[in-house]
């Protein structure tokens, strides 16, 4: 009888035990949890339902707004800006990278590119946007130089505070971010296989065309779609630059949520902010797909 | 390979080097050939922009608050993230991926996104809690996650941390001892590198901090853009060169410590 009982009581204490002990081993984790929550989780939740909610409930029209002209605009001109400064940084960057990868694994030349990439690839924001004034503003040290041997930097009007000139910003840090993302790729090359190549008859262009070439884009295409999502997220240094505000989506989710107007303002930088999430959100599956398509070929 | 293409290749990668060493130096250059102009055409050279941050005290406030700001977050990185780092490792393995998806979050969603989140949670904070432009700190923390996380999961996963914990523990050490007397020990290096990328974040962040109209370094420096061009870019220089200069001795300090420990452990 008591051995009885004393197992219903086992039995009964067991899961609750167990529930104890899992419970402390949670509350370890729980401080990151639900800071992660707060901070991290809601706000993304607030900007789904604000994307969403209107002065009089749930309403389409915040997403209806998108389809004005000068937010269509704006997202146009944030893919352009984006896709340009991402593919002069993605050739100019694996030119470096390959420049790099071709000398000495250990020499100075390798470490010091490393190094200041790493610097400059962060470089960005608004001491960026002052660095190119200071350089070929309208009183740059270019401009200035030039302007005393009798040349016009600009014969066609300043363009350095418009798309063209954030353009070329951008590429300060899309290059270096190029030279980090590539070169492993660009290390995972191996001397046999031009050596194979060349024993088959093949010329340099051969080897390009159809053995590195093919094996490289994945990668390239992979850090392309880096770079353009880093342009396409980027704000301080538009921001800084241009005086005109909204000529791409994030200043146009700025003006939205500083404007005074209320409510609808907000929602609509709710409404701007999701569709930037929806492009990022395609780029980044694009992106993991070429991720496992390099890795057959080039290990990391 | 042959001498010819050999040849070629070198003068390659001089060209490269030279146009994009120019492209990349020109402009830092150019800044403090700017912030070191005089008044007129032909005055000489002077450090006034530089010697004048000090006086204007709203500049002094954001650079007080900015250095605050990097401090409290890295503080409050290593309180957060690191116990939850050992912990999961430890005692719910589980939870590791899980974890590592929700710190690399931030790096895929805009920071211009995220803001428009934080609005209304800073609008209640603001009411509720403090107008403190500390109080950026909670959002700053969420932006270095991805950061820190690599860093700290970098070094964690070169320490055998089950072995030493369960060391630790079979001698009576407990949870407390074990991470910050026992793990965090070995991986020192990791830790001062999380720190160091929590600093150069919070000193280069603008969107969040001028979004919810805090004045911080870099708000500051782009608000005196606008009226007195060479002392905010004096400014600039001054916030690149301290960032660089911090990250080279932190990776200096981070290098020897190492070494000093691999010489003890030979």
């Amino acid at each position: 009888m008591t051995a009885v009982a004393s197992t219903e009581a086992e039995l009964v204490r067991r899961p609750l035990g167990g529930r104890l002990r899992l419970s402390s081993t949670w509350l370890g984790a729980a401080p990151f949890l639900v800071y992660a929550g707060a901070f991290l989780l809601l706000p993304t939740v607030l900007v789904a339902v604000g994307a969403f909610s209107g002065t009089h409930g749930p309403t389409f029209s915040n997403l209806a707004q998108l389809s004005q002209p000068y937010i269509v605009s704006a997202f146009v001109n944030s893919l352009v800006l984006s896709a340009v400064s991402a593919s002069i940084g993605a050739v100019v960057g694996a030119v470096l990278a390959y420049a790099v990868a071709t000398g000495s694994p250990d020499g100075i030349m390798r470490r010091l590119v490393t190094a200041l990439c790493g610097v400059l690839s962060q470089f960005g924001g608004v001491t960026l946007a002052f660095a190119f004034i200071a350089t070929i503003g309208t009183e740059g040290f270019i401009v200035i130089w030039l302007r005393q041997h009798g040349i016009d930097f600009y014969p066609n009007g300043v363009w350095l505070f418009s798309l063209t000139g954030l353009t070329l910003i951008y590429t300060y840090f899309q290059i270096p971010l190029m030279v980090i993302v590539f070169m492993p790729a660009l290390d995972g090359v191996r001397p046999q296989w031009r050596e194979a190549t060349e024993t088959l008859g093949g010329a340099t262009w051969h080897y390009w065309r159809h053995v590195a070439g093919p094996l490289l884009l994945p990668a390239f295409l992979g850090a392309w779609l880096l770079l353009f999502a880093n342009a396409f997220s980027a704000y301080a240094t538009a921001a800084a630059l241009l005086d005109i505000g909204g000529v791409i989506v994030p200043l146009q989710i700025s003006r939205a949520l500083s404007s005074e107007v209320g409510l609808d303002q907000a929602n609509l930088a709710a409404a701007l902010a999701l569709g930037m999430v929806v492009v990022v959100a395609v780029i980044t599956v694009g992106y993991s797909w070429l991720q496992r398509r390099s890795a057959r070929w080039l290990p990391r | 390979m042959n001498r010819r293409r050999r040849r070629r290749l070198a003068a390659f990668k001089t060209a490269v080097y030279v146009v994009l060493g120019l492209f990349f130096l020109l402009p830092i250059a150019a800044m403090v050939e700017f912030a070191t102009r005089g008044v007129g055409i032909s005055s000489p050279r002077t450090v006034s922009a530089f010697t004048s941050i000090g006086s204007d005290p709203e500049l002094v406030d954001a650079i007080t608050a900015s250095l605050e700001l990097a401090v409290i977050t890295s503080v409050g990185m290593l309180a957060l993230l690191l116990p939850t780092m050992i912990w999961i490792r430890l005692r719910m393995p589980r939870m590791v991926r899980p974890v590592e998806l929700i710190c690399l979050t931030p790096l895929t969603i805009p920071a211009i996104v995220l803001v428009v989140g934080f609005a209304p949670i800073y609008r209640w904070i603001e009411i509720n809690v403090s107008d403190s432009i500390l109080t950026l700190a909670f959002a700053y923390l969420i932006l270095v996650l991805p950061y820190c996380y690599r860093a700290l999961d970098a070094g964690l996963s070169a320490v055998d941390i089950r072995t030493l914990s369960e060391a630790a523990r079979s001698l009576g050490a407990g949870w407390g001892t074990v991470m910050w007397r026992i793990v965090v020990p070995n991986m020192s290096s990791a830790v001062s590198n999380a720190c160091l990328l929590c600093v150069a974040v919070v000193l280069g962040e603008f969107t969040v901090a001028n979004l919810l109209n805090f004045e911080n370094l870099q708000v500051a420096i782009s608000i005196l853009g606008t009226g007195n061009a060479s002392v905010s870019i004096a400014l600039a220089v001054l916030s690149l060169v301290f960032v660089f200069v911090f990250l080279l001795v932190l990776s200096f300090l981070a290098r020897s410590l190492s070494r000093r420990r691999g010489a003890a452990r030979a």
